[in-house]
């Protein structure tokens, strides 16, 4: 840690840096707590330690009570004696859980960091155990921190899910595949503007069920929904599929830029692009506009988390007139992102990876209107005068579409908000 | 490989940092890989602490291992010294660290600091949160109190001096016991030397042994380390925890006893409120309320006997998910002629829960919920808890304000005796048929599935309390038997039920009758 800084590196007009050192995010297997939700019929069960399900607990809150389809198989100093023996234990454990959950239909075996150091493979596990389990389907990702950032265990998951996935034939029409888990009520809202556009034939990855997922082939054209899906768009890629570049639908601007990207793929004219999409346009200007007076001129700093930073700025920029003091980054696809990075304002500051105590020294130098951080560092910045915004949130709620704009920046106006509400 | 839901403890490194957060000027530098930060929120969030903890972690990703995770840690340790200028420093290893063997204590040690750096060994697939917190605070004793040796004596004229040990960060309530304990020290004439973990610098363990015997709160936490300072500096320790009205007592006794103070002054002074509200006469429905308590060893105990012996109620159920006080709760249990339920699987608690049809529930955030599913009125006493029982409020478990404090909240779950009688008289009134759940837990009562076997010939309403074993057939009911059970009270109709179709099937009747319900009421009674 604190390791020199290297010096910066052009990409678009942004001024980007690369940091190393401590790092304040979760673990890919905090993806568990919403991708079990959007996954109906799927289990999570996660190979790991005492901390693995501690740390599921905590991100989870009170969902851990709702019966949820996730648990943690613990492994104790008798795994650790020998391999073979954890094999063994594997199988029993996922054998009682199966009797005792018979509605399940796709096991996701998913390893932590543990189970990567002691290189416990799961893949054979999950080989072995589809075998025997048969029709139950049972599937592996990693989860670790070792080896995935927070919203990159969605990734992990969907990329296990890829090569699964029914093949469509060569001469099949083309077909639209969203990628990245959305609110179901997001989803229904693209369905309806991608027919207005008639494009008839959208499919979702994930699916909301096991046996619904979607069938892909060389006629398949994919747009993210996300911005952390590489190792998806990777193994889509050697599916046949081909990506189609677009910025993110996060905000108006950004979820036309979306749909346009498929409409030009499918041949859609501009006038019927322009009457689908006109009434969202319309009502996300009505729900941003009283906004901008609220957001306009406000200096914004990003701590590195999830991946959506670089949108999410963009929107806060362009959209809402905030300025950006750093935005901080776990990881940039500088691919994925290439149209979000064009978009950000010329000499953004953007960090891609991260050293703690630098960035907070950094934040605190600035002194930013608000500041968008993980929950370790919200209370403490406020204690500080800072105004925060948690940046979880931004998960776990459906912010993406032209319905959701005004939700969206009413996430970062509220903190400022109630700042100024508060007499004590 | 042990199937896991929910954890009441942590991994043992995270009782380290629950030590580390309490002190000031301690840094700890855990060896850790990416996204075992995630521990911070609950300090920042469920604790609302307005400071990072004070814990610096390594975050090796993949790439690392193939590199040196070792170098990675001494740059960490160096950095982290000179940031943060702490007095002495503990590091140690999480549990995918403690699958690298990178020693923390060794390459810590290489540097050379000009501090105290004190290695942890926390096995992570042995041992969990609290032994991890008694471990660290126990380490930190041994290395900062200083050579073992013969206690000064105390000058004379000079008031008795103790230490308080055990209150650290996410304590239950360990904030507000704290003030009342010091309260109660200081009404005897005793002073206060150092309270450690909580608010204590590593310079005031050094200062540990100028007391004249040390105060244990949470043995979870401090027992190992006032074992060790009795060793070192002939300092004796307390037993008693001072929760309950008897238990404050007893601890004042035993605390006056080792200061070579008279108790009486605070024995004879105000003390609780708890006894009279207790004898006076709304509190008489309280009398044989079945109550159901699990936590950890410290509280678990201290709830049942104030639930016993001082409120009344009748004790079907104690345990806890500490097992290194299991023998503890086991002979607190026998002494209530009961099995202590020792386990750290909430499925087994909910099942002892069900079998033991309370109708008040005292546990942990965990228990809250399954007495929420079956309906019946529950109380938080033990960690493991959610922000809510980090209150803004005042609101010690110890000493006589503490028992207040017991008293209402173990008595605001259950409906006040007027309350019920009331209820219990207007039964017939729309607003108080069963369908309508207890206001206070909001909504309707979550009904249990219907008897799965020989549906009775009306269609029974749904017991409120318990399902039944679905292996069991349970004997039908007669209409006039049917009717008579509604115009009992729907609080206690659960267990009529339940107790005349036990009574029922001991006796492998075929029918339940009018009589059957009137025999089971006098065999079990109330």
């Amino acid at each position: 840690m604190n390791a020199p800084v290297p010096p910066p590196t052009a990409c678009g007009g942004i001024d980007l840096h690369q940091e190393h050192g401590q790092r304040a995010v979760f673990c890919g297997l905090t993806g568990i707590v919403w991708l079990h939700r959007k996954i109906q019929d799927a289990f999570f069960l996660v190979v790991g330690s005492r901390t693995c399900a501690h740390l599921i607990q905590s991100a989870a809150g009170v969902m851990i009570f709702a019966e949820p389809r996730f648990a943690t198989a613990i492994i104790n100093e008798r795994d650790l004696a020998g391999i073979a023996d954890a094999n063994e234990e594997l199988d029993r454990v996922v054998t009682r859980l199966i009797e005792r959950r018979p509605d399940i239909k796709l096991l996701f075996l998913v390893g932590s960091c543990p189970s990567e150091v002691i290189k416990l493979d799961l893949s054979r596990a999950a080989q072995r155990l589809s075998g025997r389990l048969n029709p139950v389907r049972v599937l592996n990702y990693s989860g670790s921190g070792i080896e995935t950032t927070f919203t990159q265990g969605e990734d992990a998951c969907l990329a296990a899910l890829v090569p699964d996935l029914p093949r469509e034939s060569d001469t099949a029409a083309p077909s639209l595949l969203v990628v990245g888990a959305l609110a179901d009520v997001v989803e229904d809202q693209f369905l309806r503007i991608f027919a207005a556009m008639g494009i008839a034939d959208v499919r979702f990855l994930p699916a909301r069920r096991a046996g619904a997922m979607p069938a892909v082939g060389r006629g398949t054209r994919y747009l993210l929904a996300q911005p952390f899906l590489a190792d998806t768009a990777r193994a889509l890629e050697e599916r046949g599929a081909r990506r189609l570049p677009a910025p993110f639908p996060l905000g108006a601007e950004g979820t036309t830029g979306w749909l346009r990207a498929a409409a030009e793929a499918f041949g859609i004219s501009d006038d019927t692009f322009e009457a689908a999409t006109a009434p969202g346009r319309a009502r996300a200007e009505t729900a941003l506009a009283p906004l901008r007076g609220e957001l306009g001129g406000k200096r914004v700093f990003f701590f590195p988390d999830s991946q959506l930073e670089v949108p999410l700025a963009r929107f806060l920029a362009r959209e809402l007139g905030a300025e950006l003091v750093e935005v901080g980054t776990p990881y940039l696809h500088r691919g994925h992102l290439a149209a979000e990075i064009e978009w950000l304002p010329a000499g953004t500051r953007v960090t891609e990876g991260q050293s703690l105590d630098d960035q907070m020294d950094r934040c605190r130098a600035a002194r930013p209107d608000l500041t968008v951080c993980g929950l370790g560092l919200a209370n403490p910045l406020e204690a500080e005068g800072l105004s925060t915004k948690w940046s979880i949130e931004l998960l776990f709620t459906p912010v993406q579409g032209y319905e959701q704009a005004g939700d969206l920046a009413e996430l970062f106006a509220r903190p400022l908000r109630r700042r100024a509400l508060l007499e004590v | 490989m042990q199937l896991t839901l929910w954890t009441y403890e942590g991994p043992p490194h995270i009782g380290a940092m629950r030590i580390a957060t309490a002190m000031t000027g301690l840094h700890y530098v855990l060896h850790a890989p990416q996204g075992d930060t995630y521990a911070d929120l609950l300090f920042t969030m469920i604790e609302r602490r307005d400071a990072r903890p004070p814990v610096t972690y390594t975050t090796f990703r993949a790439q690392d291992l193939g590199r040196d995770t070792a170098e990675l840690f001494k740059t960490s340790v160096a950095a982290a010294y000179a940031r943060f200028q702490p007095q002495a420093m503990i590091v140690g290893a999480s549990c995918t660290a403690e699958l690298i063997q990178d020693d923390p204590g060794g390459l810590a040690k290489a540097l050379n600091l000009p501090i105290p750096v004190i290695p942890l060994e926390l096995p992570a697939y042995q041992k969990k949160e609290n032994w991890g917190a008694s471990e660290t605070f126990y380490r930190l004793v041994r290395a900062l109190a200083g050579a073992p040796g013969a206690r000064a004596a105390r000058e004379p004229g000079r008031r008795p001096l103790c230490n308080i040990l055990g209150p650290t960060a996410l304590g239950f309530r360990h904030r507000d016991d704290l003030i009342e304990i010091r309260r109660l020290l200081d009404s005897l004439g005793i002073d206060v030397n150092v309270v450690a973990p909580l608010g204590a610098a590593p310079a005031d363990l050094g200062r540990l042994k100028d007391a004249d015997f040390n105060v244990v709160l949470y043995p979870e936490t401090a027992r190992s380390a006032a074992e060790y300072l009795k060793k070192s500096f002939g300092q004796p320790f307390t037993q008693v925890v001072p929760i309950g009205v008897g238990g404050t007592r007893r601890f004042v006794e035993e605390v006056a006893a080792l200061a070579g103070l008279d108790p009486a002054p605070v024995l004879d002074g105000p003390g609780s409120r708890l006894p009279w509200y207790s004898r006076s006469v709304d509190s008489t429905y309280l009398t044989g309320k079945r109550v159901f308590v699990f936590g950890d060893a410290t509280h678990a105990i201290g709830l049942a006997r104030i639930a016993a012996r001082e409120l009344g109620f009748k004790v079907v159920g104690l345990g806890t998910y500490s097992r290194e006080f299991a023998r503890e709760v086991r002979a607190e249990a026998a002494e209530l002629g009961l099995e202590a339920l020792i386990t750290d699987d909430y499925l087994d608690v909910e099942a002892a829960i069900r079998a033991a049809a309370p109708e008040l529930v005292l546990g942990t955030q965990m228990e809250r919920h399954v007495a929420k599913r079956l309906g019946i009125p529950c109380a938080v006493i033990s960690a493991p808890i959610h922000v809510q029982d980090f209150p803004a409020r005042y609101a010690p478990q110890m000493g006589f304000e503490g028992a207040n404090v017991l008293f209402d909240t173990l008595v605001h779950p259950l409906m006040m005796g007027l309350e019920e009688h009331l209820l219990g008289m207007f039964r017939e009134d729309p607003e108080f048929h069963d369908g309508v759940g207890p206001s206070h837990l909001g909504g309707t009562p979550v009904a249990a599935p219907p008897p799965q076997a020989a549906p009775a010939p009306e269609a029974a309403p749904a017991p409120i309390h318990l399902d039944h074993p679905v292996s069991v057939a349970v004997a039908p009911w007669a209409p006039e038997a049917e009717k008579e059970l509604k115009k009992i009270p729907f609080f206690v109709r659960g267990k009529a039920r339940t107790n005349t179709e036990r009574f029922a099937r001991e006796r492998q009747l075929p029918l339940i009758t009018l009589e059957t319900l009137y025999d089971a009421k006098a065999h079990y009674g109330r």
